[in-house]
């Protein structure tokens, strides 16, 4: 029982973690919390789910276009709307990331309708196989982790070694210097945009697997991976990853222990984390200068 | 120009703008006789939503403060003002007082972090607020749980007992809380002429420099919380018997979005502001939009548009829609919102033909 709460947990917050990352690429390099990233994740989705069981195409024509249409969803949003908006307050952004989610929520409410969906997904909850002696791994699970492994694996070597990766963390320290510097920086947010959108829709498509698709079926996830996220610190990406598997643990356990009580152990732990350390686990304290 | 302290501090700039609130005033005590009675009810709604949305923008507008969980307060409000009708029997007036102290306890115990936090974290942090008290609603059965409870009969009087005085229809509840509404809105905006309000107008300039005038932060951040949550207690128990049934899922992070966007769409900072905004959001989402498509032209090509790429049934998503695109127009061209149109036009007649 203690096996498999833990590995349960262990996967849901890796979950978190991934679509904790998308949102702390994003914050890292623009500074603005993305409260559309759920809903991005969500239209991204419904469109894997579009082409799956409408059109009756295979998975491996579904999960490409899916991921394609993600990325040049993320890059449209940041055109169309965040570049526009000249000197935006935070207030600003807040309120112009929300206005994109209500957007996206409204219209794929009025193209897939309110009703909850099945997401035919290739990887079921059901099956599970014994990896290591003793302990039972669903394909889930299973693909959550590899996943996760993967996608941080290329993102540190990204950041690491890549030219755009290394310009984007040039970008995140300071964007003045690097404009001066010839980095173009509204590429830079472009490519950060797409990516976070990327790898947002990956972690939306576990999520709908978990739980049924429908326009609202991100806000809480994205609720929990924002906790995830702020419980690690924003600005450290491997914290964003620890933070949501210690939340996947401790919301496991929680839920566990007192089931009705589940679904408010994310929003303790965020009022909590942010009053006590509001830089979170793992970054370091940022001192506004006057 | 204002030469003296006492001109800064006058409730009204000038003769004119009191001779027009006055009309505005009459207008509205007059309104019932001549408008049908749904009309009524909608009113109901807009001057709940006028309160929320000055209180809320005593919060963000002048303090410089993010909220994402005023629907927390609502709710408080709502719910508070009901459980104390029907259980502890107060008249109407004591229980909205009394909800709306403790959704401002509330509002002061959420602005202790805030004393840390800014921008998004704050953001984040209320919003966590307001979706907690949603789910802690739907848990206890005292709250009526899931199912919602019903607004007993308003009282103005002890309810059950000889000196009851049950108020009835939407029109009697109109003038009600439109005293309540205007008594409100005065207090908010004689708040801002304050030494309180300027307190409040300095920390959202700069919170570093208003502390090194002396402008302690601890108290008049947490005052200004407690204030706006108060606000939105009061507009959270009216609310409670305008629409006569509530359940916790009335009081979702969509409400907190909206009231958000009525302060902004509205203008920050500015009490003509919350009210155009909180008018203008809700006749849109409660009365325009419900319906989209039997909108004259645009309800027949949305439904053309419906049938050719979307589904029928999903356009009563519209409004959804709307509201976002008017929120990412606001910020992206007119950051002041509608009382940023107001100033201009003001200007540009001011001076005109030249």
């Amino acid at each position: 029982m203690f096996e498999s709460l833990l590995i349960e947990g262990l996967a849901i917050g890796a979950c978190y973690g991934l679509f904790g990352v998308a949102v702390a690429i994003i914050y890292k390099t623009s500074e603005v919390v993305n409260f559309a990233q759920g809903e991005m994740g969500m239209v991204a989705t419904f469109v894997a789910y579009h082409i799956l069981s409408v059109h009756g195409m295979s998975p491996w024509v579904a999960f490409p276009v899916t991921i394609a249409f993600s990325v040049l969803l993320g890059m449209a949003i940041e055109f169309c709307l965040l570049r526009p908006a000249r000197n935006p307050t935070v207030l600003g952004m807040i309120i112009l990331t929300l206005g994109a989610e209500m957007l996206l929520m409204g219209l794929a409410g009025w193209k897939w309708g309110a009703e909850q969906k099945d997401f035919p997904f290739n990887l079921s909850l059901v099956t599970t196989h014994a990896i290591l002696p003793g302990l039972a791994f669903n394909e889930w699970t299973i693909g959550v982790f590899a996943l996760s492994i993967v996608i941080m694996t290329l993102l540190f070597l990204f950041f690491r070694y890549s030219k755009p990766g290394i310009a984007m963390r040039a970008t995140q320290q300071n964007v003045n210097a690097a404009r001066i510097m010839g980095i173009n920086v509204e590429r830079i947010f472009s490519i950060t945009w797409g990516m976070s959108s990327l790898i947002g829709a990956i972690a939306a498509m576990f999520f709908a697997a978990r739980s049924v698709l429908d326009p609202n079926f991100m806000m809480e996830p994205f609720m929990r991976a924002f906790a995830a996220a702020v419980l690690g610190g924003l600005t450290s990406i491997p914290g964003v990853i620890i933070g949501g598997m210690i939340l996947g643990i401790v919301e496991n356990f929680f839920g566990y222990a007192w089931p009705e009580w589940k679904p408010i152990v994310a929003f303790v732990l965020i009022i909590l984390v942010i009053t006590i350390r509001p830089s979170g686990l793992f970054a370091k304290h940022y001192v506004k200068k006057v | 120009m204002k030469r003296d302290y006492y001109e800064d501090v006058r409730l009204f700039k000038s003769g004119t703008i009191l001779a027009w609130s006055v009309v505005f005033l009459v207008f509205l005590f007059t309104l019932p006789i001549y408008t049908p009675s749904y009309n009524i009810y909608l009113l109901n709604v807009i001057m709940v939503h006028v309160v929320l949305a000055v209180g809320l923008n005593i919060l963000v507008g002048y303090t410089g403060q993010i909220s994402l969980g005023h629907a927390g307060f609502f709710a408080i409000g709502a719910y508070g003002t009901s459980l104390g009708m029907t259980h502890l029997h107060f008249p109407f007036l004591a229980a909205l007082v009394a909800a709306a102290l403790i959704a401002a306890f509330f509002g002061f115990v959420i602005g202790l972090p805030a004393l840390r936090l800014e921008g998004p974290y704050l953001a984040i942090a209320t919003l966590g607020f307001g979706l907690t008290i949603m789910h802690i609603i739907g848990r206890w059965n005292i709250f009526g749980g899931r199912m919602g409870i019903t607004a007993p009969p308003l009282d103005l009087g002890i309810p059950k007992s000889s000196c009851s005085w049950v108020i009835a229809g939407d029109v009697k509840i109109y003038y009600l809380i439109l005293i309540i509404t205007t008594l409100l809105v005065i207090a908010a905006r004689n708040l801002m002429k304050t030494r309180v309000g300027r307190a409040f107008m300095s920390i959202r300039d700069d919170d570093i420099a208003a502390e090194v005038m002396g402008v302690n932060l601890t108290v008049y951040k947490t005052l200004s919380f407690a204030v706006s949550a108060f606000y939105a207690g009061v507009a959270g128990g009216m609310y409670g018997f305008v629409v006569g049934f509530f359940d916790p899922f009335t009081f979702n992070l969509i409400l907190s979005i909206l009231f958000l966007v009525m302060v902004v769409v509205g203008g920050l900072g500015s009490i003509l502001g919350a009210i155009l905004g909180a008018s203008l959001i809700t006749y849109l989402q409660y009365d325009l939009l419900k319906n989209v498509e039997n909108l004259p032209v645009l309800g027949e090509l949305l439904v053309s548009i419906s049938r050719r790429w979307f589904t029928v049934i999903g356009l009563a998503n519209f409004s959804g829609i709307a509201l976002g695109l008017i929120m990412i127009a606001i910020v992206i061209f007119e950051p002041l919102g509608m009382f940023g149109i107001w100033i201009r036009i003001k200007k540009y007649w001011k001076t005109w033909p030249f």
